[in-house]
């Protein structure tokens, strides 16, 4: 892979300084900024997230999806399903499936108060600082240029040397046309363009007053806990890219690293 | 339409918001909030007004999409086990429930012209609205029920609103409040619902009213509606003080 630090001359638009020796290559004050922003707030989405998800950890398909129907999937992180517990007051017989109505008899684990305002704080901080992003990205020429993989990084061949030399872990013996690696440019675009605006789109379609104004939201990703279920595949795609992240911090020099991304040199 | 939404002062209170969000309190503007949390659902709120089209209308579904419907928090405010159990209203209650609701009346006051008060057969004469609808609790699941019920709207044009009025507290016979702006409360779908899927609502769901808010979360749709008070002024009817956006269209 390649070393990881973008260059200097990016916010003025020069040259590409393709060449440039490794210790003239920097992050721009920008890129650092929106990073650990960035990061503060997917934290705090991460383990917002994950509260809120104890409180029902059942994930549906379809529109509908409650204690009283069946679970696509039941996650094993809370004891808050207990189908045994639930006391049946009404059977609604005149409609298909016979539908019940039955109450729950027993407390559940329940910090969504907290969790949910975090979680929308978190998120608009992070919508805010992709935005000051994109618009430096785009203005400076940023992502054309170091984020978004050009063809000769999606060629077969490049890929599957970047693949090799990260199964060797020879992660600075990049070929020194560009400061990040072919797959590390797939990751950062996938993330950036694809993966953070997915969860932004599959959240806001959990939403009664945004999907009453745009139900496309909630019709395109086949309903309200389809949708959930999404956003938590996100979650884990999202979670999955931290780990390997931070692996391939350390694994190219964190103190190095580190200081690239907090002093920019 | 007698009831008007207050844009201008929604517009010039957003623009505002960022003095009060700065100053870290609450002030005079609504919702009064304090730590940095509510103020994120304070922009939340905000946004919603400023940015999304009035009125846009929840879907509605078909007889064949609905779905079991769990109750949950308290299922019988005359039960004194139950959680948010109120005594003093808890009682009059289990009182009103033997008796079928015959004598259950619904106060509607505050910033009106014409306060009233409403039996159950009083709101069934007035116009009524069925909705089929999906009910989402913030706990993470959904359900879809079919709601009748009187368009709050029409019980407010009734009392005769007060032009500076700007929200619509609703106490219940627990513990449990809630308050919604003009603009939700004037929503077309926003209901006094009296049945569920074609019967009367079962005490769990919320007997003998409760309201259908289907444009926020479950937890605005107070249950056991016990009586409705207009005000000029944002009140916290418990919500925040426990911790939860009073503001839960998200």
């Amino acid at each position: 892979m390649a070393n990881g630090i973008a260059a200097s001359s990016e916010a003025s638009g020069s040259v590409p300084p393709a060449s440039a020796p490794e210790s003239t290559l920097r992050h721009p004050v920008w890129v650092r900024f929106s990073h650990w922003v960035g990061a503060l707030s997917f934290v705090a989405l991460a383990i917002s997230g994950f509260m809120i998800l104890m409180v029902h950890p059942r994930l549906y398909w379809g529109d509908v999806g409650n204690d009283l129907t069946p679970a696509l999937i039941e996650l094993p992180i809370s004891n808050n399903h207990r189908p045994e517990a639930w006391e049946q007051t009404v059977v609604f017989s005149e409609f298909d499936g016979d539908p019940v109505s039955a109450n729950r008899t027993y407390p559940i684990f329940n910090l969504n108060g907290f969790a949910r305002s975090l979680h929308f704080l978190g998120a608009w901080l992070l919508v805010a600082t992709g935005l000051i992003y994109l618009a430096a990205g785009i203005f400076t020429g940023h992502v054309r240029r170091r984020v978004l993989p050009r063809s000769r990084d999606l060629a077969p061949r490049s890929l599957l040397r970047d693949i090799g030399s990260h199964l060797r872990l020879q992660l600075d013996k990049d070929g020194g046309t560009s400061p990040y690696g072919p797959l590390q440019r797939v990751a950062y675009a996938l993330v950036l363009f694809v993966l953070v605006p997915f969860m932004v789109l599959t959240g806001l379609a959990m939403s009664p007053a945004v999907t009453a104004a745009y139900p496309f939201l909630q019709e395109i990703f086949g309903g309200h806990q389809s949708a959930r279920t999404l956003h938590f595949f996100g979650f884990s795609a999202l979670t999955l890219f931290l780990l390997v992240h931070l692996v391939m911090v350390v694994l190219t020099g964190f103190g190095r690293q580190m200081r690239g991304m907090i002093m920019g040199k | 339409m007698s009831i008007s939404i207050p844009r201008r002062r929604l517009v010039s209170g957003l623009a505002s918001s960022a003095g009060v969000m700065l100053a870290g309190c609450g002030g005079s503007g609504p919702p009064t909030y304090g730590n940095i949390l509510r103020m994120g659902d304070l922009v939340t709120y905000k946004a919603h007004r400023l940015l999304m089209p009035a009125h846009s209308l929840v879907r509605e579904y078909d007889r064949s999409d609905i779905s079991s419907s769990p109750a949950i928090g308290n299922t019988n405010p005359g039960d004194a086990n139950q959680p948010f159990f109120d005594p003093q209203h808890g009682e009059t209650y289990a009182r009103l429930q033997r008796e079928g609701f015959a004598d259950w009346r619904l106060a509607v006051e505050g910033s009106v012209t014409r306060p009233g008060s409403f039996s159950l057969d009083d709101l069934k004469r007035m116009p009524s609205r069925t909705q089929i609808t999906q009910h989402r609790c913030e706990e993470g699941w959904s359900a879809i029920a079919e709601w009748t019920g009187v368009p709050l709207r029409t019980v407010l044009e009734a009392v005769g609103v007060r032009p500076e009025a700007q929200f619509v507290q609703l106490q219940s016979f627990d513990f449990f409040g809630g308050s919604v702006d003009m603009w939700d409360a004037t929503h077309p779908q926003t209901i006094l619902a009296y049945g569920m899927n074609g019967r009367d609502i079962p005490t769990g769901h919320g007997a003998p009213v409760r309201l259908r808010v289907e444009t926020q979360l479950g937890y605005r749709s107070l249950k056991f509606v016990r009586r409705i008070v207009v005000t000029n002024e944002f009140q916290d009817d418990g919500t925040i003080a426990a911790g939860w956006s009073w503001y839960a269209g998200i």
